[in-house]
């Protein structure tokens, strides 16, 4: 356990191993697996020691096998046991698109519920790193779009650390979403940060003249946004949805009822995305709150392209939500 | 084997046999509907792979999956009430046919998607060796899933961590409609499971005691620490692949040539063979096992079926509120 009496500075790479760490220590059903999780020590440095710490048999390296490891899983959690497993980027996570949907989102409700699934899966993702259309995907909407899931998006130091340790006491299949942009950012986690819940919505900056909605990595932006905005006056008031599903549709209500006002930013393509969802939910439940049309940002729909000024420009940006935070209070 | 041993999986291959017909006369009637896979003419497979195991071992099966259940204990009554969709159905009637669980006997069923149940069984085993507990799971598919990437994917890693799964291939020949060979460039599927590292043999899965006594190798084998088995259990399926095929795609002297080898009267013959059982003995089996199958539709027609407001129980644990809307 890392206790500490002050807050201290510290990576999200950090936090993420923080959590990691605890839960391999503090229960010995956990276990870690994916490729290059152990030997390389995670793709991302986050599960770094790990296998030193915990040894092989609790820190797996598999194969490339995206199915057999992930339908393992969630056979080793049948089985009692508590796996964590790692997709290495979401853009592989296609590779086991049948044993998320058609198994760990099912296995629960198709038997009655006799079996419960209590996996893990961690999911880094992100674009933005000049890493062309296969590299760059934004689809954790998708696993959202699924009954039996719970989906969630780390975005604070707090839940970078915590999450984890939420995820596996929940006895339902968890996917976590870590941005990859977000692994070398450093801040301050307060001394004894406490448990985190996946089931509430954050309101991370508070205001009055306009609901910012974002999550995993679309709240950095939208929260350096708004730090502009202020300086020209305008009030946006930032929601992190932290976890997709189930959505915590109240607290966007509750934030619309006092705004009048909403922009929601996501990194996935507009068409059919988690902000459609959003936007959706307002208008069956909150139309009447609203005194401007809705402002919606997601990536422009293209595969997502290689060269730098082509990238930014596919992407939602600070200045783009800046934008659109005016023209929704205009 | 002893007498009772052979005797005692005659009796389960003629009560699959019997509920399986049964089952083709309740979707004539409509009175089950879905997607419906008999099993006739592999009862051998099902008698046999699970005459081998013991109550703690696991087991992971497809859509063809009757037998079975049937061979593993769970009561008639709980799976014709899952076909009728009937809340007291094994699985509450949320799965139909293809989907038969039943969590006390570790039967984790009933998986639709070819080949998607086989990673579960590996993660199964891995956590029977996490917990160093001298329990095996058996995992049931058909050769069809044998050319799909999940299969490949998980021999390799029980091969690789060395678990205690055994791999049975219900090699009844065709995957609907397509052969074997139609589909497989090298047709014999224990030479391809054995370039993983993986013990494999071919079993004729038209004789019970033969499957048995593979099975019982195997899964001693497993058990003991020596990796996992694959077992080719060469059997076929005397009715279509399903109650919507049509069957077209076979030729009649083939499906006749096999049903000389019909698994339930070649071991009777030989039990005949050996005085374990006669012409009055047969009877009194034949009228036990309709008896039971008559009680079990009985019991399973006058069973509820679960309100709707329950239609979003047993999604998650917490609840979606947006679910229970
Ligand atoms: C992944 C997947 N692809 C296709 C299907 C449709 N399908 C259902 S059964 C089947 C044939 C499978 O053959 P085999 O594995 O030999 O099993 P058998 O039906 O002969 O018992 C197919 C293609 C499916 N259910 N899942
Ligand atoms: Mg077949």
């Amino acid at each position: 356990m890392t206790v500490t009496a002050e807050p201290r500075t510290l990576t999200f790479r950090e936090a993420f191993r923080e959590g990691l760490r605890e839960a391999l220590a503090g229960d010995d059903r956990v276990f870690l697996m994916g490729e290059d999780v152990g030997r390389y020590g995670g793709c991302f440095a986050v599960s770094q020691g790990l296998l030193e710490e915990f040894g092989e048999e609790r820190v797996r390296d598999t194969p490339l096998s995206e199915s057999a490891f992930v339908g393992a899983g969630i056979g080793a959690a049948l089985g009692g046991a508590l796996p964590i497993v790692e997709i290495m980027t979401v853009n592989f996570a296609m590779l086991a698109l049948d044993q998320i949907v058609n198994n760990a989102a099912t296995l629960r409700h198709m038997s009655g519920g006799q079996l419960s699934v209590p996996l893990v899966v961690r999911i880094p993702t992100g674009p933005g790193r000049q890493l062309a259309a296969q590299h760059s995907h934004t689809l954790e909407g998708w696993f959202a779009h699924v009954p039996g899931l719970r989906v969630v998006a780390p975005a604070t130091l707090e839940d970078a650390r915590g999450m984890l340790a939420t995820a596996l006491a929940d006895p339902d299949p968890v996917l976590v979403f870590e941005q990859i942009g977000s692994y070398g950012v450093r801040g301050e986690l307060a001394a004894d940060p406490g448990p985190v819940d996946l089931d509430r919505a954050a309101v991370r900056r508070a205001g009055s003249d306009v609901t910012v909605v974002a999550y995993g990595g679309t709240l950095a932006p939208a929260l350096d946004a708004a730090a502009e905005l202020a300086t020209g006056d305008l009030s946006a008031e930032v929601v992190d949805l932290r976890t997709l599903r189930p959505l915590d549709t109240a607290t966007v209500l509750e934030s619309v009822a006092r705004t009048h006002r909403l922009l929601v930013v996501d990194n996935a393509w507009r068409t059919g995305g988690p902000g459609a969802e959003i936007v959706a939910r307002v208008a069956e439940e909150a139309l009447d709150e609203l005194d401007a049309p809705v402002e919606r940002i997601g990536a422009v729909e293209v595969p997502v392209p290689y060269a730098r000024q082509l990238e930014e420009a596919a992407l939602p940006s600070v200045g783009r939500i800046v934008e659109a935070a005016r023209r929704a209070v205009a | 084997m002893s007498g009772t041993g052979a005797r005692d999986l005659f009796t389960t291959m003629l009560r699959i046999r019997r509920f399986e017909e049964r089952c083709v006369e309740l979707y004539s009637a409509g009175a089950i509907r879905g997607f419906l896979h008999l099993c006739v003419g592999e009862e051998a497979v099902a008698a046999g792979v699970l005459a081998a195991l013991s109550a703690e071992d696991a087991v992971v099966s497809t859509y063809r999956e009757h037998g079975h259940a049937l061979a593993r204990g769970v009561p008639m009554e709980s799976l014709l009430a899952e076909m009728f969709g009937r809340v007291t159905g094994c699985s509450r009637g949320r799965g139909g046919s293809m989907h038969l669980f039943d969590a006390s006997r570790r039967f984790y069923g009933g998986n639709a998607i070819v080949a998607g149940g086989i990673p579960v069984a590996v993660g199964l085993a891995l956590a029977d060796r996490l917990r160093a507990r001298p329990r095996v799971t058996a995992c049931l598919f058909g050769d069809g899933a044998v050319a799909e990437g999940e299969f490949h994917e998980s021999l390799n890693l029980a091969a690789l961590w060395h678990l205690p799964v055994v791999f049975c291939c219900e090699n009844n020949r065709y995957a609907m409609g397509t052969a074997l060979a139609r589909s497989h460039a090298e047709t014999d599927l224990a030479l391809r499971a054995g370039s993983y590292g993986v013990r494999s043999w071919a079993v004729d899965g038209m004789d019970a005691v033969a499957v048995r006594e593979a099975t019982a190798l195997a899964v001693d084998t497993a058990r003991a620490g020596g990796g996992p088995c694959f077992l080719e259990l060469r059997t076929y399926r005397f009715r279509a692949h399903s109650m919507y095929d049509a069957d077209r795609y076979r030729d009649r002297a083939e499906v006749e040539a096999w049903r000389l080898r019909d698994p339930v009267e070649l071991l009777a013959a030989d039990l005949t063979a050996d005085g374990l059982l006669d012409d009055a003995g047969r009877k009194e089996l034949e009228e036990a096992v309709g008896r039971e199958i008559d009680e079990a539709e009985r019991a399973a027609e006058a069973a509820p079926v679960e309100p709707v407001e329950d239609l979003t129980r047993f999604v998650t644990t917490t609840m979606d509120p947006e679910v229970a809307r």
